[in-house]
């Protein structure tokens, strides 16, 4: 066995260095409609509004019950043959459109259960005041409810992270597409992937960081 | 003013109010009083609609709504002429106190955030706990906390308080400091409707004591008739039961 490339390694850190902002954006980008997305399939699933709530039901169950991998094919490959205007969608869109949606299925369901368990004397309290549906929503349930959802959502947006990586098989260089495309110049798979593997989890960590310190901070309010 | 002309409460085929009529003038103290699940508390829900009235009319101020009829819009306003002091407190949990009291003023009269904060500060020194203004709920006792309750309730400028029980979770401990408080609003004449088994409170403080059984009013009037000459067997039987464990 030879003895591992340390020298290739550390020259290829520079060079993976720079197609992380790409998945760092595709993860952002993707997080942020995902949670917009949740939140308004979690209030259409609370408040049950009628047609929306059937509809919002099937999506959530067709994006949880595929694989993402499967609904990635289906955006990029599989939309532009039905509707050719869709051939103009590009890896990256397609990659942000799949994760959006895989994602915020299973973020509403944890919004969702979140938003229910606020206590019920805190909407009394919201609606005996006079608040409107949507005052109460904004000002009292949704941040009570975001302490409650904060980490299973930080644990998606870990996970979202990773599934970045799917995006190579659409043809984008992300840190993944990068990688492979390295590995394969140099034969040193094991080293290529290796400081791939090493970058995915330092940017975890700092998330896990950010996660304690956000924990922390939206606890204030309920520590004796 | 409030007017409460028949006013029902149904839940399913249970019958909880059973044609309330009421007038309460403007300053006025009622103390409502009876034995459990007779429908006091669902009597002051149906007034800040926080239940939804079976039938029946309701005025508050200026405004009359036959509650069957009443509009979305209706319905807020009604709520915002009339203030809820919970029995479990039910303070914002993710605000301090501050918070809590400007909360109304912020977001439902849409004061500017300065006059907002000046005003809850006042109501806070007001209920003695000018020092308490950014702790949130969890860190504050009971007593504390339920006089934030009223707190927040005066910051309504409600035609009228609406008063749950509110000394029924409390510790002992902590039960003269809300009392105190809400005698404090009593001789500023601020129209109160109270639910409560502090009849000590109810001889002292009420203009006029209501009994009510059975979802209906039965006696009425000021709590030296009330209490020392009731007329209905119904009322001496509640009074002589509850007088014994809690003497006025």
């Amino acid at each position: 066995m030879d003895v591992l490339n340390v020298e290739y390694m550390l020259g290829l850190v520079p060079v993976l260095l720079t197609y992380l902002p790409l998945t760092l954006q595709l993860a952002g980008i993707g997080m942020v409609l995902a949670l917009i997305l949740a939140c308004l399939f979690a209030i259409v699933r609370v408040l049950r509004i009628p047609v929306l709530n059937q509809l919002t039901i099937v999506f959530i169950s067709f994006f949880r019950g595929t694989p993402l991998l499967v609904q990635l094919f289906l955006f990029y490959y599989g939309l532009p043959q039905l509707v050719s205007a869709l051939t103009v969608i590009d890896g990256v869109t397609a990659t942000i459109m799949g994760l959006t949606m895989h994602f915020s299925a299973y973020m509403a369901e944890s919004i969702r259960a979140a938003i229910v368990g606020v206590d019920r004397s805190q909407t009394e309290a919201a609606l005996s005041i006079g608040m409107t549906n949507g005052q109460m929503m904004r000002r009292i349930v949704l941040p009570q409810a975001t302490r409650v959802a904060l980490p299973t959502l930080m644990n998606y947006f870990i996970d979202m992270i990773k599934a970045t990586s799917l995006a190579f098989t659409l043809g984008v260089t992300e840190l993944m597409g990068a990688t492979q495309k390295e590995a394969a110049g140099s034969f040193l798979y094991f080293e290529a992937f290796i400081v791939a593997a090493i970058m995915y989890w330092i940017v975890v960590e700092l998330l896990s960081k950010l996660q304690n310190y956000l924990e922390i901070r939206l606890n204030k309010a309920y520590s004796r | 003013m409030i007017k409460l002309e028949s006013l029902s409460k149904h839940f399913g085929k249970t019958v909880v109010l059973d044609g309330i009529d009421l007038t309460i003038e403007k300053g006025e103290i009622v103390v409502i009083i009876g034995p459990s699940g007779t429908g006091k508390s669902t009597l002051l829900r149906c007034v800040n609609f926080l239940e939804q009235p079976t039938a029946g009319t309701m005025t508050v101020g200026d405004l009359t709504v036959d509650v069957k009829r009443a509009s979305r819009a209706e319905i807020l306003s009604m709520r915002r002429r009339t203030a809820f002091v919970f029995q479990n407190y039910a303070l914002f949990a993710n605000k301090t106190a501050l918070q809590n009291i400007a909360e109304r003023l912020l977001v439902v009269d849409k004061w500017p955030r300065e006059k907002a904060y000046r005003r809850a500060r006042e109501i806070l020194d007001q209920i003695g706990l000018g020092e308490k203004a950014d702790a949130y709920p969890a860190s504050m006792s009971g007593g504390q906390q339920q006089r934030v309750g009223i707190g927040r309730a005066m910051a309504a400028g409600a035609e009228v308080i609406l008063f749950d029980e509110p000394t029924s979770s409390l510790d002992p401990e902590w039960v003269e400091e809300v009392l105190g408080l809400m005698k404090q609003l009593a001789a500023e004449r601020q129209t109160m409707m109270v639910v409560t088994h502090e009849m000590s409170f109810a001889r002292d403080v009420a203009d006029r004591v209501i009994f009510i059984d059975g979802g209906r009013i039965v006696e009425q009037g000021p709590p030296s008739e009330i209490f020392y000459h009731p007329q209905d067997p119904r009322t001496k039987n509640f009074l002589k039961k509850i007088l014994a464990t809690n003497p006025v």
